[in-house]
């Protein structure tokens, strides 16, 4: 039995941690023990803006080590629903790394936008709620959700609006976004078709004279496409992603949810 | 015998669920005014953030930060020029291209975002909540001096805890003029006439010692500042993606523009022929 084990180190005598250093053997024998609040629990989210729309995406899956834990776990949120159904919601937010804190993350903004609502009767705009998420990640600046949050909704003139976090809560508005595992395979691909980088304007003239290819905003069903592209290309050469694809749009309309099975091997 | 259990035994779910504390805290729509951030439930806070977070320590670590950059900001007479790239990266991984790393405090106050990207962003947004209630207060704008004492004196509380952050905060008052000041998460506070931070600083400072004078006319000052981030961008690879141009003057800062470098570099290179290392053919 242990031989059949032993085939995979992680298997063998630790939990599957994914991190380096999780408990290891110390070279004369003695076991380290030490505090490792955090497991990666690996998978992918991916956000992209059009003119009236914002999309977040991520797949299912969620692992630990090589494990999978299950291949159904939502990465993408609504945020402010009137009820456990987030019917009503007008912020959508996904969350990549740590899933028990992504899901602490996720209640806690939760709470906050709905008591805005309770105390100042309207309705918390985006840019707030960014700013308000952003104060919420730096108060665990010296114990940080292992998070990467990505926030989305419709600004004040109707635009989307989409806003990337690193752990302790630097923020930016921004067009598009890969984060989590398969994020240094999506986003270059995302650079190079919504961004246009490295594109040029065919015919606009020979060596440095070529002019870049002019950005304009996608329209829907092209960016819904975009986002498809890029996790099944994700699955196909990432461990961690997989299992099927979440998708949460948010239009004048509100907030549509879409499924896509992915690869399941 | 059942006594003596109860008096040293606990339940076992006593600490389960939040405090009244914790969840006033939790529903709170406002960050509160004290500033309080929770910590590792250990004795030594410090040493478990630098193990997940510090790469230079431990580049195997789990949870990577924003780092990297080039700033500079000087003095001359027509006010204060700030230039910084736009790059932020995690590791080897380029996180963004496209970072403000000016930090608009309010009309007529700059910094400079260089470490670790949250710790600029959330302390200069502190120190623009600080600026706006002296304001208030006193019924007279901030110094700058007293601005940047603000913030030296609110890192050096927390030094030791990990937080890293090296930024200039430039600004033009009627009692001082043009003033500027370096402050870093070690607790430095400088006033001078020309600073360069981050891991490009050195790069920035051989082209800016080269050609500075405090007599530069606007267009020269604007051109050299340009031409430092340049230069930096180039050489070091942990800065780079855009050029960010401030101009601070007396009755505010002007803002020139946010241009990509990739442009900017093969101009300088074609029509000036600096940069002759790089070959220009295809």
């Amino acid at each position: 039995m242990a031989s059949l084990l032993s085939s995979n180190p992680t298997l063998a005598s630790n939990p599957s941690y994914s991190f380096s250093q999780a408990p290891q053997n110390a070279a004369a024998g003695n076991r380290e023990h030490a505090f490792y609040p955090y497991t990666d629990n690996g998978g992918s989210t991916l956000g992209i803006t059009g003119n009236d729309f914002a999309i977040l995406a991520g797949d299912t899956r969620s692992t630990s080590g090589y494990s999978i834990n299950t291949r159904y776990s939502p990465k993408v949120f609504r945020i402010g629903g009137d009820d456990e159904t987030g019917e009503g919601a007008h912020i959508i937010l996904s969350v990549v790394g740590y899933a028990a804190d992504g899901t602490a993350l996720k209640e806690r903004l939760n709470a906050i936008v709905k008591m805005y609502k309770y105390q100042h009767g309207k309705r918390m705009s985006v840019k707030a709620c960014a700013q308000r998420l952003a104060t919420i990640l730096y108060g665990k600046r010296f114990f940080p959700y292992y998070v990467t949050a990505i926030l989305g909704g419709l600004d004040e003139d109707g635009k989307g609006a989409l806003y990337s976090y690193d752990p302790v809560g630097s923020y930016e508005r921004e067009q598009c976004r890969a984060a989590g595992a398969a994020a240094s395979l999506i986003m270059p691909f995302l650079d190079n078709q919504v961004n246009f980088k490295n594109q040029y304007s065919p015919g606009s003239g020979v060596g440095h004279d070529l002019e870049a290819r002019q950005v304009t905003p996608l329209p829907f069903h092209e960016v819904e496409q975009l986002v498809r592209d890029a996790f099944t290309s994700a699955t196909e050469r990432h461990i961690e992603v997989g299992d099927g694809l979440q998708m949460l749009v948010i239009t004048k309309d509100g907030i549509e949810e879409k499924y896509f099975p992915l690869k399941r091997d | 015998m059942d006594s003596l259990v109860a008096t040293y035994s606990r339940p076992a779910f006593e600490n389960e669920g939040y405090s009244s504390d914790e969840q006033q805290e939790l529903v709170q729509a406002m960050p509160s005014l004290s500033l309080s951030f929770s910590l590792p439930p250990m004795r030594n806070p410090s040493a478990f953030l630098r193990a997940l977070t510090d790469d230079h320590a431990n580049p195997q670590c789990p949870i990577k930060l924003a780092h990297g950059t080039t700033t500079l900001a000087f003095r001359f007479q027509g006010g204060i020029i700030v230039a910084t790239d736009s790059r932020a990266s995690a590791g080897n991984w380029i996180a963004s291209q496209t970072v403000k790393k000016v930090i608009e405090i309010n009309n007529c106050l700059l910094g400079t975002m260089a470490g670790g990207a949250a710790d600029c962003q959330y302390w200069l947004a502190y120190l623009g909540i600080q600026c706006r209630l002296h304001e208030l207060r006193h019924k007279r704008r901030i110094s700058v001096a007293a601005a940047s004492k603000i913030l030296s004196n609110l890192v050096y509380s927390y030094k030791g805890m990990g937080l890293s952050m090296g930024t200039m905060c430039a600004g033009v008052t009627p009692q001082e003029g043009p003033a500027l000041y370096y402050i870093d998460s070690e607790g430095t506070r400088l006033a001078g006439n020309l600073f360069c931070v981050g891991s490009g600083q050195t790069f920035a400072y051989g082209v800016l010692d080269a050609e500075y004078h405090y007599n530069l006319t606007e267009k020269e000052a604007l051109e050299l500042g340009s031409r430092s981030i340049l230069a930096a961008t180039h050489r070091d690879a942990f800065s780079g993606g855009f050029i960010n141009l401030y101009h601070v003057k007396e009755d505010g800062w002007v803002k020139h523009g946010f241009r990509d470098t990739n442009p900017i570099f093969w101009k300088t290179k074609l029509e000036k022929g600096e940069f002759s290392n790089v070959t220009a053919n295809l």
